[in-house]
């Protein structure tokens, strides 16, 4: 075993190296799972090149002294609360808090709690969500204050495809078109599968891209589990923002993606790996900053 | 009224608009938000005056919750403004878990509370806000008693750190607080002494528990009329040093029985020091449209209940 490590953000960080940590929040998501039997590693899986690409390139942050009010840094508010495994991974990775803290996820007296709170004072966390279609809202907040602050950083948000079922997401995408907040990039984890099953049969989107287009936005689309053009799309989102629009990326990704049993189905949105699945599972993933 | 005589007619809605107004002068950090009802507010003086730090929601009241959260995280004092059941029960858990759990400094300004809302009829007249709010954790809840003290809380809320509930209503009413009488968060006011019995109230029934002070007066019963403007954190030592000297309690609220301020002295009462009490508030009903007065008297919340309340609460001492 190589020693634990966080890994200091950087913008010219190569997409190997991005490729090899990715891997490694992989392995502290399915670690974290397993170690408290409970969780949901599916959407977190499905996320991981997704964080580890705003983590470790493309965000303006600072891990470390670390400040709620996040000035003249660029901030990300992750609205789908449950993938807090990978939340938790990508944080502690790029330096916001020990590794080693990986081991209390969801456990009593943890500041990693089962949906990330400001509650307990994780560094990192600037809002509570769990209770999905809120955190669009509290982007749109934090963008105009920065607008108002003459603050020329971007606010991130990511969501949930079965998120978008909340009103409240269309409340807030109206509004950011209609007041022209630009200086917005969310992102949605476009993966078709919900608790209940297929997006398409619990509850269609319909086609989200039109709406979204519809709504004012500024809408790209990507794979998100393809590091290169995720990586391309989302420089592509950047250089679209302060033109009146905000800018929407839908990332097509696959729940589960990186551990081949837990793809290709909703099963796993949500339940835990037993011994032997957690050491197969370990088996797909390499190792390459070090287990927590 | 020989102790507080009436200053004026207003609506406490305006001493809101009034201390915004005031802040949009005095502290760079307020923003004002809005979900389509600036006019019923009183927030088109600071919408005029400070338009870079007005923000219109539209009618997407949980959008504004979220966004006020948001603003938190730049520095500012975000303000929300709507009507008392867009304020709450509709954005429960927005406020919940945006503002509250989040911790975030957040002012939830509610006007059209309770039953003098008036003629729009119960889908608007909130009775339950109060409850709703006092059970979050971190959440202060204040309801002011009149227009000036309504501009007072207004200010003090932007002083305080963290989420606050600022209850007011829609109908002109009695000013009787003078301007120079101090307000603190969380500081109970005896605006008369007497030692028969406590009358504790709050929000336009203030003026009601005055009326029926003087009423009691006459028939030799010294009432003690404390205005508890903040519902929570609430003002223990002022309940419980009234209590020691009258033995028993009259609660005045504008809201439904339960959970209210009245539950809240209970609370006090049975931790500490038991006493008989009477609850004037709705007895567990929605509203109707009606006019104030004809409201008020509908559902027990007159002047002649809270004498009624009084003479009752000291039979049972």
């Amino acid at each position: 075993m190589s020693q634990t490590t966080s890994t200091a953000p950087s913008p010219t960080i190569s997409t190997v190296e991005l490729t090899r940590i990715a891997s490694q929040i992989r392995r502290d998501i399915v670690r974290q799972v397993h170690g408290v039997q409970s969780g949901h590693p599916g959407g977190s899986l499905g996320c991981a090149d997704f964080f580890t690409a705003l983590y470790f390139k493309i965000l303006k942050h600072s891990p470390q002294p670390w400040d709620m009010d996040g000035k003249d840094q660029d901030l990300f508010f992750l609205s789908n609360g449950h993938v807090s495994p990978v939340f938790y991974g990508a944080l502690a990775r790029s330096g916001y808090f020990p590794v080693k803290e990986l081991a209390t996820f969801r456990r009593i007296n943890s500041r990693l709690q089962g949906h990330p709170t400001t509650h307990e004072g994780l560094p990192g966390v600037r809002m509570a969500s769990g209770s999905l279609g809120q955190g669009l809202s509290v982007a749109i907040g934090a963008a105009l204050a920065k607008k108002m602050n003459g603050d020329d950083r971007l606010v991130y948000t990511l969501h949930g495809d079965g998120e978008l079922q909340e009103g409240q997401i269309w409340e807030a995408a109206m509004f950011a078109a209609g007041k022209k907040v630009d200086n917005l990039i969310s992102t949605v984890d476009y993966n078709g599968r919900q608790i209940d099953g297929d997006v398409d049969d619990v509850l269609p989107l319909g086609d989200l891209k039109a709406k979204w287009v519809a709504f004012g936005w500024d809408v790209l689309e990507t794979n998100g589990n393809n590091m290169e053009a995720l990586l391309k799309t989302m420089a592509d989102a950047k250089d679209r923002t302060g033109k009146g629009k905000p800018v929407m990326v839908l990332m097509r990704t696959e729940m589960g993606q990186g551990v081949d049993f837990m793809m290709n189905s909703h099963a796993w949105h949500g339940i835990a790996p037993n011994d032997e699945q957690l050491k197969s599972a370990l088996a797909q993933l390499e190792e390459t900053l070090g287990d927590y | 009224m020989s102790h507080y005589p009436i200053l004026d007619q207003k609506d406490t809605r305006s001493g809101f608009g009034a201390g915004l107004h005031e802040l949009g002068k005095t502290n760079p950090k307020v923003v004002a938000l809005c979900a389509d009802l600036t006019g019923s507010l009183k927030m088109e003086a600071f919408q005029k005056d400070f338009p870079e730090r007005f923000i219109q929601v539209g009618i997407a009241e949980a959008n504004m919750m979220g966004i006020a959260a948001g603003l938190t995280i730049g520095g500012k004092i975000p303000f929300t403004g709507t009507f008392a059941n867009f304020s709450t029960g509709r954005v429960y858990d927005q406020i919940r878990q945006s503002i509250a759990y989040s911790g975030k400094n957040v002012k939830i300004c509610a006007s059209h509370a309770g039953l003098t809302l008036g003629e729009d009829g119960a889908t608007h007249q909130i009775l339950e806000d109060i409850g709703l709010m006092r059970m979050l954790p971190g959440m202060t809840v204040v309801v002011p008693c009149d227009h000036n003290q309504t501009k007072q809380a207004t200010l003090a809320i932007a002083a305080h750190e963290g989420p606050v509930y600022l209850r007011f209503g829609r109908p002109k009413w009695p000013v009787f607080i003078p301007t120079d009488m101090p307000f603190e968060i969380g500081k109970a006011q005896v605006l008369i002494e007497g030692s028969d019995v406590s009358i504790i109230a709050c929000g336009h029934l203030v003026w009601r528990a005055l009326e029926a002070a003087e009423e009691l007066g006459k028939q030799g019963i010294q009432a003690e009329v404390i205005n508890m403007h903040t519902i929570k954190p609430l003002d223990t030592k002022a309940v419980l040093s009234s209590v020691a000297k009258t033995k028993c309690v009259v609660t005045c609220e504008e809201h439904n029985r339960f959970g209210g301020l009245g539950d809240a002295i209970a609370q006090v009462l049975t931790s500490h020091a038991p006493a008989p009490q009477e609850y004037v508030a709705v007895n567990d009903s929605f509203g109707e449209s009606g006019t104030p007065d004809q409201l008020l008297t509908k559902y027990g919340l007159d002047t002649p209940h809270i004498v009624a309340a009084a003479q009752k609460v000291i039979e049972r001492k």
